[in-house]
């Protein structure tokens, strides 16, 4: 290698010159040298009056041009086109996440100001001030927080106890059953349900024993669930499956029945991954917009009464304050946001923790 | 192997054991009651599928025979009114598959190939991120940020390439057009795409990638001749699954765009084609009740679209794995 690395690096033919075993290779320093080369273009173009955003997008497609023309040059083909596709998976990946990142910065800077004590603690009913006999907006989110977790904890007791045991019998009781494979699919076809059309169920569900045009917070429970039982489901499903087969022939051994080895044994084995499982699927829907919209609607209002009309949730607090076109009403949606997206990162970070603290042991 | 052939009956049923009997008899119900509870909630699962099927069909049924003026200005019936907002659907969510497609398999190739072993974790879990993003704050971001961002973006492809007949007409001058709908879309499909096509690219048996590698192949022939044909059901899956997600998004294109059902293949005017789910969200409040049926049954329309792309998707892998 040491020695042969010195043969000449330009295009004598192969045949005429030393024996080589290596091929020809781009210098090591090649990628670093480039991307400090677009550094420079982007603070050079900066310097010239483009604007920043323009400039990162023309030195990035300068390096990409770049790497490839050296790599030519200096080796062949291939390697100009194994070049080109390294450039081109870096940039899709840096291209991907940036509207990630200005998502995130935008909801941030926006959303931060909007959130306050008054936010936090009013609805938005608009009250006869008493004292000074002025209407008042009530310019808060109260409402909508509440009847978002009131909606989604009806939607946890409907899908984790209906989840959980049917996972339980695609894996405990249905192995090999041509039910469970039906059942299986099902869950397939579950999942690929449109978020509205499980919204539009509820209306028609109870259109048909109550009247089209109801709306009521179990409703909203209902197309949640809908949209929940089929990730609870696989998830569960998943980590009973993963439960080895030993610890449930151990318990059989010991004369435990079947039902008590499940409850016992084969739960509190996966429960770390269950819940990890049942959380990820409540930040999925917890930002669920369109079946609530449709099925719940909105209300300025406090209102608990699952069953008694319609309840306010953060999605649809969003949407409504968003379509009420004001400034005033952009910046309680982008309030609003801020804490939808806090509320789902903050349930995501705490199921991968479990996940991580309860994660079975892999080998010895 | 005898011992285990000739094993004693555990309980013996025809003399009872006092001791054994009555707990045996126990596990017995609670083991039926315990299958029985399970087998229900496996049941529960079929039974919610058809009930949802028989009462979009019930409540719809009106719908589509529902007067002419119901439909509004675009259409008289609901075959025409159905098939333009099925239009608008399918057009935003194809547009948003042919941007999205090209990132997700660069991601996904990235984190099985290419990252360095420190970056493949973290970036897996910033794309996760990018799915756990309410839709609702993907459709304010779009309509409020990407919107007037891309607006001069916009103009100039009007400009440019205003001959191409789908960059042509009257620009729209708050740059809410489809788009933007279907880059938020596409934004918002990558997540799910990425992470099938990841874990197929990953599963490319590791002696075919070393065995390319050992004849000479640089890192992209590996990929192009022993990855991709390995993946590339996969692949296909993950497209039509992603499709699948495009077709019933409704908060991103209700947002963005304000839209009607029309035909129109110009993506940056400001009449847009509604899509089936956005033009719910546009219309559920009407008092109306045979507007809330029409829309029902144009709720049907979509979930028995969405299905057929996902059997589709399903009989395309299930042909292309017998071949492997």
């Amino acid at each position: 290698m040491t020695v042969l690395d010195t043969a000449p690096r330009q295009a004598a033919p192969v045949e005429a010159g030393p024996m080589i075993l290596t091929g020809r290779r781009m210098p090591r320093r090649a990628t670093p040298v480039a991307i400090l080369g677009g550094l420079t273009l982007a603070g050079l173009l900066v310097t010239l009056g483009v604007a920043p955003v323009g400039a990162i997008v023309l030195s990035v497609v300068a390096v990409d041009v770049a790497l490839p023309v050296w790599a030519w040059i200096a080796v062949n083909r291939r390697a100009a086109t194994d070049r080109m596709i390294t450039c081109l998976v870096w940039t899709a990946l840096l291209a991907a996440l940036s509207p990630l990142v200005w998502l995130l910065i935008t909801t941030i800077a926006s959303g931060v100001p909007v959130i306050t004590g008054r936010f936090l603690s009013h609805d938005m009913q608009t009250k006869l001030n008493p004292v000074t006999f002025k209407i008042e907006v009530g310019g808060g989110v109260l409402h909508a927080l509440i009847g978002t977790l009131l909606v989604t904890l009806g939607a946890i007791i409907i899908s984790v106890p209906v989840g959980l045991m049917c996972a339980i019998y695609l894996v405990e009781y249905g192995r090999g059953k041509r039910l469970a494979r039906l059942v299986t699919l099902l869950v397939d076809v579950m999942t690929g349900i449109p978020s509205i059309v499980a919204g539009l169920f509820a209306m028609a569900l109870f259109g048909q024993f109550v009247g089209i045009g109801t709306r009521m917070g179990v409703m909203g429970s209902i197309a949640l669930s809908l949209l929940m039982i089929p990730t609870v489901v696989r998830s569960t499903e998943e980590m009973i499956r993963l439960v080895p087969d030993d610890l449930r022939e151990a318990a059989y051994a010991l004369g435990v029945p079947r039902w008590r080895t499940i409850v016992k044994v084969v739960i509190p084995t996966s429960i770390g991954g269950i819940i990890t499982g049942v959380m990820l699927a409540i930040s999925r829907v917890i930002g669920e917009t369109a079946p609530l919209l449709v099925a719940i609607g909105s209300i300025d209002v406090l209102q608990t009464n699952m069953f008694g009309g319609r309840i306010e949730t953060l999605p649809v607090f969003i949407m409504t304050q968003y379509q009420s076109s004001t400034p005033q009403g952009y910046a309680y949606a982008w309030g609003g946001a801020l804490l939808l997206i806090l509320i789902v990162m903050l349930l995501n970070i705490a199921a991968r923790i479990i996940g991580a603290v309860f994660a079975p042991r892999t080998g010895r | 192997m005898s011992v285990t052939k000739e094993r004693p009956v555990l309980v013996e049923r025809t003399a009872p054991d006092p001791v054994v009997e009555p707990s045996t008899r126990r596990h017995a119900v609670g083991d039926s009651v315990f299958s029985t509870i399970a087998l229900a909630a496996g049941l529960t699962i079929l039974i919610a599928l058809v009930a949802v099927f028989i009462f979009l069909l019930t409540q719809g049924a009106r719908g589509f025979t529902a007067d002419a003026d119901v439909f509004g200005p675009a259409a008289t019936d609901f075959p025409t009114y159905a098939g333009k907002l099925l239009f608008g659907t399918v057009l935003a969510a194809l547009l948003a598959m042919i941007i999205a497609v090209p990132f997700a398999i660069s991601m996904a190739l990235f984190i099985s190939h290419y990252a360095p072993r420190r970056l493949a974790v973290p970036v897996a879990y910033v794309i996760d991120i990018l799915a756990a993003v309410p839709s609702v704050v993907y459709g304010l971001w779009g309509a409020r940020t990407l919107a007037p961002a891309s607006h001069g973006l916009q103009t100039w492809l009007n400009n440019h390439v205003g001959w191409i007949p789908i960059f042509g007409g009257q620009v729209s001058a708050t740059g809410r057009t489809i788009l933007v709908a279907a880059l938020v879309l596409a934004i918002m499909v990558l997540p799910i795409t990425t992470a099938i096509c990841r874990e197929v690219f990953q599963r490319t048996p590791g002696l075919l990638e070393e065995a390319a590698l050992g004849l000479g192949a640089t890192r992209w022939e590996m990929i192009k001749y022993s990855v991709f044909p390995h993946a590339r059901s996969g692949m296909v899956a993950a497209t039509m699954l992603g499709l699948g997600r495009a077709l019933g998004e409704t908060m991103a294109v209700a947002m963005v765009m304000s839209a009607g059902p029309q035909l129109t293949f110009r993506l940056l005017t400001s009449n847009n084609p509604a899509t089936i789910a956005s033009n719910i969200a546009a219309k559920y409040q009407a008092e109306d009740v045979r507007i809330q049926v029409v829309l029902i049954a144009t709720g049907l329309v979509l979930l028995v679209f969405t299905f057929l792309v996902n059997f589709v998707a399903r009989a395309i892998v299930a042909r292309s794995e017998r071949r492997f």
